[in-house]
């Protein structure tokens, strides 16, 4: 086995471990970590049925942001289900025989990646254009945006410039799904695009890319409208209670 | 007028282009330990207020999920940074949502996360220092807490939920503010923000009482401490005294003797603030409002229903039950507790009360959706009652009413400017700056509608805008409360007015 495939295993193993025990240790401290009062965003579902139609649509649709700034909406929506389509045609990488799904998706997975590197760029220019934005972006923000960019340039470049031997790719995935790692081929922009994937997968647990399971911990978002009809004690109000007695 | 500009009032709103510090010399007093100590907080700055401060985001983190999610989540998208009424009115960049959730946010990463710890350049984490807390005690009193920036935010973060943990460590290391801690420390002691005692109370309750008699010829009773009264009333202790919410007070008396319900004030219970929600603090909030419980079980209450008050009406709507509950001693047929709005409406429903609306033709009146009841509480059992009944409520009673620019009420209501614990004079500068936005909707009611009053269901409201209304060129008595609609237009059974109005009417 080449150093470089040698170098890319280990990379890959570390970083699949980092995201999956880095976050599974966020999510975890946010479903322990009580919410005592209801705090939801009003006028909020009265059901939980309710709520769960209200996380969809801003999971989905991202409402709030569309009511709030419709270039962010566009841009930020570009990006994410861009990057979504990406992601879903990348399994056939990861499958054998291919999901039958995954393949219907080919042929829209392609082009979403342009979707996403103009959701991307539209984001970025707005850290550059509008004062506001350009105020609050920190370094870790514009390095998050080059980091995606990367990634989507590189893969457009093997898609569409540079051809990496993609069947020796699945290969390679497979091997580490299976833990028979097989060969890497040695091609710049390959080594480049998972390179910085690997990136991704480490920082994830450690920044603003929580955003992600953080959504769906919002109290603001996730909670219902019946205060009135039920208490909704937290355990360490329980005991506050319990010590006054 | 004023020792600072006033904000122009412009035909549209404008998004301000950032002056950096134009409001870093904005805070309130702070507190005095005797304001301090009443509530479980150090008397002065404590020497090691950093540990403390630290130990105390720490505890808050396991405490409030809100914390937690909010200081990871947000991706600095820049949704909420024209959403603040405090930024559209004052321009520093500090007091967009982001920004002022950053300075918690880059002492968490500082000290929290591993970012922050190893490259704290790179997330933009810093040290607590001293700067750091003036700024926390300069711009966490700038946010009142209205949750406008909630609404918009990809991630519902918002932003009260982080003033209100920034306020508690502030007062865990002894940096109170004295506004707020002064009044509840009264209310501890007296029993309301202002410190009314109760023969006061009951002489102004009997005052009331000979004006609506003068009136209408009816005898109309505002009873104090009635042990076995249906209905306990909570309402805000500026009810007892000032204009206009004292005549609101005398519209909730109407009604209640119009439903022939009996019905007491409480000495006890007799605020329905709670600005233990102001400072974040769960134990003062929990203890304002178990007076509340206290007085309903001493009184043998069967309802609570609470009078005009926004941040009330948060406590009351969406925490009494969690913080004083459960309250299985009252009806059940009624919701624990009711807004006056809601009981003045069933009874309109069901076509118990009688109105002549003309009584308000001299107003042409808009509505101002108070920010704890628009976004943070509901009313009614359906979604976005908060905005239909008191609507329906003044329509009842009025002929001309006129909503304000769509993105300016429901949910995207505007702050007043003086919300959240800010109702001091030690911060005029930024109430009558942050009331621009609103300011501005209701400009254009008046232009384009004629509109002459602005109505609301909120003490503080009511007050601020009394207060902040001629800065802008109008007057202070076009601030009115709702149930003043209510009390002018309402025709009581035996009174005057019905006996005129069906003597012309046969």
């Amino acid at each position: 086995m080449s150093l470089v495939t040698t170098l890319y295993v280990g990379l890959f193993y570390l970083a699949t471990l980092v995201l999956v025990v880095g976050l599974t240790l966020r999510i975890v401290k946010y479903a322990k970590t009580p919410a005592p009062l209801k705090i939801p965003t009003m006028p909020a579902p009265l059901t939980e049925a309710g709520v769960a139609r209200r996380m969809f649509r801003e999971v989905v649709f991202f409402e709030s942001l569309f009511r709030a700034s419709k270039w962010t909406w566009i841009f930020g929506w570009l990006f994410h289900f861009g990057l979504l389509l990406v992601l879903l045609r990348h399994l056939r990488y990861f499958t054998e025989p291919v999901w039958f799904w995954v393949n219907w998706i080919q042929p829209f997975g392609k082009y979403a990646a342009f979707a996403m590197l103009a959701g991307l760029l539209g984001l970025w220019a707005r850290r550059f254009l509008v004062d506001r934005v350009r105020y609050i972006s920190t370094p870790s923000d514009h390095l998050m945006l080059a980091l995606l960019v990367g990634i989507a340039l590189s893969g457009l470049g093997m898609a569409y410039l540079v051809h990496t031997d993609i069947v020796a790719v699945k290969g390679f995935f497979l091997g580490l799904m299976y833990f028979s790692p097989q060969p890497l081929p040695a091609d710049p922009l390959l080594l480049v695009h998972l390179g910085l994937v690997v990136a991704l997968m480490l920082v994830f647990p450690f920044s603003k890319l929580l955003h992600a399971p953080g959504v769906f911990f919002s109290p603001t978002r996730n909670q219902n409208d019946n205060s009135r009809e039920r208490r909704h004690i937290a355990g360490w109000a329980e005991q506050l209670e319990a010590g006054e007695r | 007028m004023a020792d600072f500009d006033v904000p122009e009032l412009k035909e549209y709103p404008i998004i301000p282009k950032l002056k950096e510090g134009t409001m870093a010399h904005s805070a309130p007093y702070i507190a005095a330990s005797k304001f301090q100590e009443p509530l479980g907080f150090p008397g002065e700055l404590v020497d090691n207020w950093k540990e403390v401060a630290i130990d105390k985001m720490g505890d808050l983190l396991g405490k409030y999920r809100s914390l937690q999610v909010f200081l990871d989540s947000c991706v600095h998208c820049g949704a909420c940074t024209d959403k603040c009424h405090y930024y559209l009115g004052t321009s520093d960049p500090k007091n967009m949502p982001v920004a002022r959730q950053e300075l918690l946010r880059k002492v968490y990463r500082r000290y929290f996360t591993f970012a922050g710890k190893y490259f704290p350049k790179l997330v933009g984490a810093t040290d607590l220092t001293e700067d750091v807390l003036d700024d926390w005690y300069s711009y966490f009193h700038q946010c009142s807490q209205c949750r406008r920036c909630s609404v918009f935010c990809p991630y519902g973060i918002d932003t009260a939920e982080i003033s209100m943990a920034a306020r508690e460590i502030m007062d865990a290391v002894g940096k109170g503010q004295k506004y707020c801690n002064e009044i509840i420390a009264k209310v501890f002691v007296i029993g309301n923000n202002l410190g009314l005692p109760e023969p006061a109370l009951a002489d102004t309750l009997e005052g009331l009482e000979e004006d609506i008699e003068e009136d209408t010829g009816v005898k109309v009773r505002l009873p104090l401490d009635e042990k076995g009264a249906d209905i306990l009333l909570v309402t805000p202790s500026a009810d007892f005294f000032a204009e206009p919410h004292v005549d609101g007070l005398m519209g909730y008396a109407k009604v209640f003797h119009e439903a022939g319900v009996s019905w007491t004030i409480s000495s006890k219970a007799s605020e329905a603030a709670n600005f233990g929600m102001f400072i974040g603090s769960y134990e003062n909030m929990r203890k304002i409002a178990l007076r509340i419980r206290e007085a309903a079980l001493e009184l043998g209450v069967k309802r609570i229903v609470f009078g005009e008050c926004g941040h009330a009406w948060r406590v009351a709507y969406s925490f009494l039950n969690t913080l004083a509950g459960p309250f299985d001693f009252l009806d059940p047929r009624y919701p624990v507790p009711q807004h006056i709005c809601e009981f003045t409406y069933d009874l309109i429903q069901e076509n118990k009360l009688r109105f002549n609306k003309s009584e308000n033709d001299h107003m042409r009146v808009t509505f101002h959706d108070s920010c704890n009841v628009a976004r943070a509480s509901g009313m009614g059992k359906m979604e976005g009652g908060q905005f239909i009944i008191p609507r329906e409520v003044i329509k009842a009673s009025c002929n001309h009413f006129f909503d304000m620019e769509p993105d300016s009420i429901h949910d995207s209501t505007f702050c007043c400017g003086g919300g959240g614990g800010l109702l001091t004079d030690d911060l005029m500068e930024l109430r009558v700056k942050g009331a621009l936005p609103r300011m501005e909707a209701l400009k254009r009611v008046v232009e384009e509608n004629g509109v002459t009053n602005l109505a609301a269901i909120c003490a503080i409201c009511k007050s601020q805008f009394a207060k902040v209304l001629p800065y802008y060129g109008f007057t202070m008595d076009q601030i009115v409360s709702v149930h003043q609609l209510v009390s002018s237009a309402i025709v009581l059974k035996g009174s005057e007015q019905e006996a005129e109005l069906d003597g012309k009417t046969e």
